[in-house]
């Protein structure tokens, strides 16, 4: 059960007369989460206001202004209907068809989650610096990031109930209709969903695309903190860039309310045989994977064999990789802790409230790392002057971030335990928590264990928040293969960046056997059994 | 709709909550530095520091570990783009922790000393380097220098196609054949001078023509590289790109070399890398010897030998690594002072839409 649905619709007039209201101490956790949660934007906002009306006309009339909006507009387009084309079509070849090897392709398909982008823009820039521009950020961008689509439609495709589509088949509908009239609908939430994740990780995305030259909201944002000294500009973009954000995530809810996401079933569709086009399936696949993580380890690879700067001792590598992992990890735990009952809020009993804390986490994943790193800054400075620069603001940070994604994971999780069961624990005079703690957690453990990977798998690798908000000495793989390729030590680079994607590995592995296990763990798999 | 009422009530709140405990912006506790001499700058070490640094991270750590070998001081390395660093040094105000800022060209300083964040430099220090590499105020010291150079690859262009003004390169015969890296913090100082010396309305033409001959790259590391292969014929970069690349790939896979602008020309610029003590340090005493170590003969040396390829500033130490004299170049065409912030620099950039 993994990252699936995302701030899926709500249907309020069915659920608000049936919702119980939702205990006291679950709504004062999420309003806390939500609290922490809105602090970025709400420093963003605090920062924007605080810009002499010259600067704010100079940033909004300038002709800085236009030119990010058709690249952003055109970006946005571009990546996440590539991601939403690739992500569906793998899924499908995957879930739906008798293509060989559709366990490997289940593991290999997900292997570019363990890339970070700035080293994924590093590799393409460095074997084909023609790669660059609108389209050269649109192939890096989708390789990296379909695999955001691809998880959450796998995992639907696998789930739902395959009785539609034969009964369609039986009519004598083809493969083709049936594939747009009924599995498209099928799936349309978690399509719509990943490609509203990309579009947000595009909003934010810094490092990849001051690599491959293409200027977006946040290499602006960052110019202007860095070269212009100027953090109200700054604010004043971050403000247009949430602006973006907020649009793109009303379009989703409008999509979202929209679908319909079927029953599900237990049991295993029957699969499209592919006959004569195999081959080409395979061949289609295998370049997807083959560009997607094929790139980065192979620029990798040369670096490491014929550059002269070397890393010096290998004890530094090993201590730097257990304090990233640490990091990552705690960070991971918290975030999961935290996304379990905002889950359970929106699911069980929404409401306006916890929509607005959902709404929130995610347009915080569109601001850039150091609008919100920068905020962290300022607030704990000033505010919270102990946690500064100490790895718990560090780790705020890193949830802060990734919150999104341990969200999205936890709450389809917690959509897909049956009401009744708790309904009938609380009927025979369980409380509130005790349910909690026996019935729901248990049965969404698969999900909590993806949420609490992605958010791993993300903190492990971040870079621009690192930078600002670490202690002064701590050093990360992100940190250290950043100073060495500001350097051009690429060589002594290389081993980290190795490292980073290494240590990622495994837990795609976990994701893509919890993607695996998750149907076998579903409630219907089990009642039927 | 109203899940948006209800986010902007929240965001509303919360608002409100911040700007009950809003900061105001200190100018920190800076002693004025009107043109007397300030007093008695005591250099003694008295504690621990932290550096926050932009410059070279090897280089910072061999001066860092001579530092501390020598006077017992622990000294803890920030190391990030000096850019942030500024920024993060704005944000944090008087709160810093802060010792030392140090760049790697004047504007973030600049910047942070019209902000009252940087404090007197011990005289002593300062008059170790030529006082043209020192900032009017007395706020920053001058540690190293860089020159601008236009490297070139030498199996496209040989020497005598090459432009003794770097205005030249904003003519036509040009296009395609320039790479430029105008989001680095060192093209911004190249930009200032041209519209000192030129004016504003030439500097813009001299841009927009860059902007129609270059190919634009993220950063010099990266120009630098692209130059070697070949994609473009020169790229205007900072001269010690050129060496750490040449140790990077080595001596046999340097298809380059570089070409500096006649003196007196825009082109000819050396920048200067610098470092300042915050004015809310506390371990002035500490920061103020480190300031002093890294124009020391001792420290010079370590950047006359290091890998950072550097100028080194201080009188009687002389690059070890085979760079073109200092002297070369003539007297720089900009003073520290009018290299200012920046921010007209910055300005004309994106004006033109190459930021």
């Amino acid at each position: 059960m993994i990252p699936t649905v995302p701030p899926a619709p709500h249907r309020f007039r069915r659920s608000r007369q049936r919702a119980h209201r939702a205990p006291w101490w679950l709504v004062a956790t999420a309003g806390a989460v939500g609290l922490l949660l809105v602090a970025p934007l709400v420093g963003v906002v605090y920062q924007a206001f605080q810009a002499s009306p010259r600067t704010a006309h100079r940033v909004l009339t300038g002709p800085l202004l236009p030119t990010l909006l058709v690249h952003t507009v055109q970006l946005t387009a571009i990546v996440s209907t590539a991601c939403g084309v690739l992500g569906l079509g793998a899924a499908w070849l995957v879930e739906r068809t008798d293509l060989p090897f559709r366990r490997v392709f289940a593991v290999l398909l997900l292997l570019p989650l363990a890339v970070p982008e700035f080293v994924a823009g590093y590799a393409w820039v460095s074997l084909a610096p023609s790669i660059q521009g609108l389209w050269g950020a649109s192939l890096v961008m989708t390789l990296g990031l379909y695999p955001l689509v691809y998880l959450p439609v796998a995992a639907s495709l696998r789930r739902s109930d395959p009785a539609l589509d034969e009964v369609a088949r039986g009519l004598g509908v083809g493969p083709a209709r049936r594939f747009l009239r009924v599995t498209l609908p099928q799936v349309s939430r978690p399509l719509v969903g990943g490609m509203l994740l990309v579009g947000l990780y595009l909003l934010a995305e810094y490092g990849a695309f001051a690599i491959l030259r293409f200027r977006t909201f946040a290499t602006a944002i960052y110019t202007q903190y860095t070269l212009g000294f100027d953090a109200q500009a700054a604010s004043i973009l971050t403000l247009v860039l949430c602006l973006i954000g907020v649009i793109l995530l009303m379009g989703e809810s409008r999509v979202g309310r929209s679908a319909h996401p079927g029953r599900e079933s237990g049991r295993a569709p029957a699969r499209t045989r592919l006959g004569r086009a195999t081959p080409l399936a395979v061949l289609a696949l295998l370049a997807l994977c083959g560009l997607a993580i094929g790139v980065p380890v192979g620029s990798i690879v040369y670096w490491m064999v014929s550059r002269s700067s070397t890393t010096l001792p290998p004890a530094s590598v090993w201590g730097t990789t257990v304090q990233s992992l640490t990091l990552g990890g705690v960070a991971a735990a918290v975030a999961t802790a935290l996304a379990l009952p905002v889950a359970v809020l929106t699911v069980r009993h929404p409401s306006t409230t916890s929509n607005g804390v959902e709404r929130v986490a995610f347009l915080d994943r569109a601001l850039p790392g150091v609008a919100i790193g920068l905020t962290l800054v300022t607030v704990a400075v000033h505010h919270l002057e102990p946690l500064y620069q100490t790895t718990t603001l560090l780790e705020v940070a890193y949830v802060i971030l990734f919150f999104p994604l341990a969200l999205v994971a936890v709450r389809a999780a917690v959509a897909r335990v049956p009401r009744g069961l708790e309904d009938a624990a609380r009927s025979l005079g369980a409380s509130p928590i005790h349910v909690m703690r026996r019935i729901t957690v248990p049965l969404v453990l698969p999900g909590l264990a993806a949420a609490a990977t992605m958010v791993w798998l993300s903190a492990t690798t971040e870079l621009t928040a690192t930078l600002l908000l670490r202690p002064t000495g701590l050093e990360t793989l992100a940190t250290r293969f950043w100073v060495y390729t500001t350097g051009l030590a690429y060589g002594a680079a290389a081993p980290y960046a190795a490292i980073m994607i290494g240590v990622s590995v495994l837990p795609v592995l976990l994701l893509a056997r919890l993607a695996r296990s998750s149907s076998s763990a579903s409630p219907s798999r089990r009642r039927a059994a | 709709m109203r899940r948006w009422t209800a986010l902007a009530l929240v965001a509303a709140l919360a608002l409100g909550l911040s700007a009950c405990g809003s900061d105001t912006p200190s100018s920190g506790g800076a002693p004025s530095t009107t043109a007397g001499v300030p007093a008695h700058i005591s250099t003694t070490p008295d504690g621990n520091i932290t550096v926050y640094s932009g410059q070279h991270e090897q280089t910072v750590s061999q001066l860092v570990s001579a530092f501390e070998a020598k006077t017992g001081v622990k000294v803890k390395v920030r190391s990030d783009d000096e850019g942030s660093l500024a920024q993060q040094l704005l944000a944090e105000g008087s709160a810093t922790p802060a010792d030392v800022f140090y760049a790697e060209n004047p504007p973030a300083l600049n910047v942070l000393d019209a902000k009252g964040l940087l404090a007197p430099t011990a005289p002593s220090t300062l008059a170790r380097v030529p006082s043209q590499f020192n900032p009017a105020s007395g706020n920053w010291v001058g540690v190293s220098a860089r020159a601008v150079a236009l490297a070139y690859n030498t199996t496209q262009l040989q020497p005598s196609q090459l432009p003794d003004s770097i205005l030249g390169l904003a003519k036509p015969e040009w296009k395609g054949k320039l790479g430029i890296a105008p989001g680095e913090t060192d093209f911004q100082p190249i930009v200032t001078t041209i519209i000192r010396l030129e004016g504003r309305a030439a500097a813009e033409a001299w841009l927009k023509g860059i902007k129609a001959n270059s190919k634009v790259y993220a950063d010099n590391e990266a120009l630098i590289a692209a130059v070697n292969r070949g994609e473009v014929a020169t790229g205007i970069v900072d001269h010690y790109y050129w060496y750490r690349m040449r140790d990077e790939v080595g001596r046999s896979k340097v298809h380059t070399a570089l070409h500096y602008f006649a003196p007196g020309d825009a082109g000819a610029l050396t920048d200067v890398s610098g470092a300042g003590q915050t004015s809310s340090s506390k371990h002035p005493g500490s920061a103020q010897a480190f300031l002093a170590f890294l124009v020391s003969r001792e420290g010079q040396q370590i950047i006359a030998d290091s890998e950072s390829y550097e100028y080194p500033l201080a009188k009687g130490v002389v690059s070890t690594k085979g760079l073109r004299p200092l002297a070369d170049f003539g007297p720089s065409p900009m003073t520290i002072a009018q290299l200012g912030d920046g921010q007209q620099a910055l300005q004309l950039l994106q004006q033109v839409g190459l930021l």
